[in-house]
């Protein structure tokens, strides 16, 4: 079964048909325990897209589906239909994301981040929630630092305590946008190797990423895409060494 | 963490540093401040010599004041201002907390209200709207809930529910509940927009979203002003005269001063109760601050923000 499938994405920002075209009908289907990562110039829709299968924007155009149920509508008689907003929170459970600014809860202490989801979204108890909060902080590599709030953590241990709180919920893909971008050069390597962890235990994930040989090395789906369009997809190896498409090409060549 | 300063002075002690290795901490020599000693010794004197001057002036009447500091009218007073204060900004920040969330709604027909609403309220003196709640009575001598053009449904006598102390508090409280809004929703604005998307993508709802990880972090910045606001409503409630409602600290010091023919000693009454109880407000707003500071003013290291 595809644990994501997109079918025809298109979004526009501001008034619908004249704002800006960000997505121009993206096809993509990510199969149960595979990665998917998405490299292409600024601009080009790569956060949108993300953005778009966990609902931070609805789509203007086409479907998303997340194991097979259509995502922020039900359709009728080739209608839409929105849902109403507790059946839109509760579908993004399906999803965990990872921000690049890490977006960490600044009054909550790194165990509070992480078991607020649980204990809020899902009615976990407290004390359930806070062993799997230092079970999951351990699992990132921060055993012991579950009582520092958000300022008193370094950037990649932020990024690591963001990577623990998406964990907590349990979700069947996890979206990462561009996770290393905001961290100092040697702090990517952490954050690099907690995401690589993810990827052998079988999790889903779609990842924006500027870091070409981390992708080549994580990803079973490479997908290259510009201006809102997904220009070419595959195994990659293949795909960063042999690029068809000329504008991979160029942007290959201005990487790598 | 081996950081500390030695006031003792002399070779301070090796002490185990994390690697296991002996560390030597440096010896810090307290810096001096002559100058400021100086300005302790004069503003000493200056108090010293203010303080002869007031206990000895006979136009304070300072028996007169001992007398009624704990008169029972005054505490009485003192009583009704500090529920005035309470009632009123418990009012203003209920009220002001429904604008904030009409202002941000997606429906142009509460945010149009919410905008009209803070329009009047804070376009019109607070005076003005004290008589006009005094005379709400007057104007609307029965509050009923009626089918349209039909029978009534419920209906009560307003002076039974807009009595004096309701009309006084709903006065102070929507009046303030204005200026609070906008406290309010500059605290809240002052939020990254990542903190929601976030809470969204952990599948929080709106109304946690708000409860959970807004507000906690926009208290760290309203807090401030409206401590100053409450500071103010405890004296705003002496203009409660205009409803007229007649049990407050002021007016029981001016009624007695005008009894008497004796002002100045029980306006210094009045004004010890004021000054005592905007300190005990104070106490208050540094133990808020420091609790939804948490996080926040902890010394930073390194990473963003
Ligand atoms: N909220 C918004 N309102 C209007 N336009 C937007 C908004 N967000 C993104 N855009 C536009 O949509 C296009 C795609 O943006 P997006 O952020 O998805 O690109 P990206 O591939 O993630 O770029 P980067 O690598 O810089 O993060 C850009 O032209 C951008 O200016
Ligand atoms: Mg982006």
């Amino acid at each position: 079964m595809n644990a994501v499938v997109l079918q025809g994405i298109h979004k526009f920002y501001g008034p619908s048909g004249t704002g800006v075209h960000a997505l121009r009908g993206i096809d993509l289907t990510i199969a149960k325990g595979e990665v998917c990562v998405a490299i292409g110039p600024s601009g080009s829709g790569k956060s949108t897209l993300l953005r778009c299968i966990n609902q931070l924007e609805t789509v203007s155009a086409g479907r998303v589906y997340l194991d097979g149920e259509l995502q922020g509508y039900t359709e009728r008689e080739g209608r839409f239909h929105p849902l109403p907003p507790a059946k839109v929170a509760a579908q993004r459970r399906r999803t965990g994301m990872v921000f690049q600014r890490f977006n960490l809860f600044p009054h909550m202490t790194a165990a509070q981040n992480i078991m607020e989801g649980p204990v809020q979204v899902k009615g976990l108890r407290r004390s359930e929630a806070r062993e799997m909060a230092l079970a999951l902080l351990a699992r990132v590599g921060l055993q012991g630092l579950h009582d520092r709030y958000p300022n008193q953590l370094s950037g990649g241990q932020q990024q690591r305590v963001a990577i623990a709180r998406a964990l907590a919920m349990e979700p069947g893909v996890m979206l990462f946008d561009e996770p290393t971008s905001a961290l100092d050069p040697e702090l990517v390597g952490e954050v690099l190797d907690v995401i690589k962890d993810l990827a052998r235990s079988g999790m889903t994930m779609m990842l924006v990423t500027h870091e070409i040989g981390f992708a080549r090395e994580v990803a079973d789906h490479l997908v290259f895409m510009d201006q809102g369009t997904l220009v070419e997809s595959g195994p990659p190896r293949e795909l960063l060494a042999n690029p068809q498409n000329p504008r991979t090409r160029a942007f290959l060549s201005k990487v790598l | 963490m081996t950081k500390t300063n030695d006031p003792g002075g002399g070779a301070s002690p090796p002490v185990a540093g994390e690697a296991g290795g002996a560390v030597t901490l440096n010896v810090i020599v307290p810096p001096r401040h002559p100058g400021r000693w100086l300005a302790v010794v004069i503003l000493a004197l200056l108090a010293l010599q203010m303080a002869q001057a007031l206990a000895v002036n006979e136009n304070f009447h300072w028996g007169v004041f001992w007398k009624h500091l704990f008169h029972p009218h005054v505490l009485r007073g003192v009583m009704w201002t500090l529920i005035l204060t309470v009632a009123a900004m418990a009012v203003a920040m209920f009220v002001a907390i429904s604008l904030v969330v009409m202002r941000d709604s997606d429906n142009p027909i509460l945010r149009g209200l919410a905008w009209g609403w803070i329009w009047f309220f804070r376009g019109t003196p607070i005076y003005t709207q004290l008589l006009f709640w005094g005379l709400f009575a007057v104007l609307f001598p029965r509050l009923s809930l009626n089918l349209p053009f039909g029978p009534e449904i419920i209906g009560v006598e307003t002076k039974w529910i807009v009595t004096p102390a309701m009309a006084a508090v709903l006065g102070l409280g929507f009046n303030e509940s204005a200026y609070l809004t906008e406290i309010f929703r500059a605290g809240f604005k002052a939020i990254d927009r990542g903190q929601t998307e976030a809470a969204e993508a952990l599948g929080m709802t709106r109304t946690r979203i708000w409860l959970r990880i807004l507000m906690p972090q926009a208290m760290r910045t309203i807090i401030p002003p409206t401590g100053n606001e409450t500071i103010g409503m405890l004296k705003m409630t002496s203009l409660v005269l205009a409803v007229p409602f007649t049990l407050d600290l002021m007016f029981a010091t001016n009624a007695i001063a005008n009894r008497i023919f004796l002002p100045i000693p029980l306006l210094m009454v009045a004004a010890f109760w004021y000054l005592a109880i905007t300190s005990v407000l104070m106490v208050g707003q540094f133990w808020l601050e420091r609790h939804f500071g948490r996080g926040h003013d902890l010394p930073a290291t390194r990473g963003l923000s």
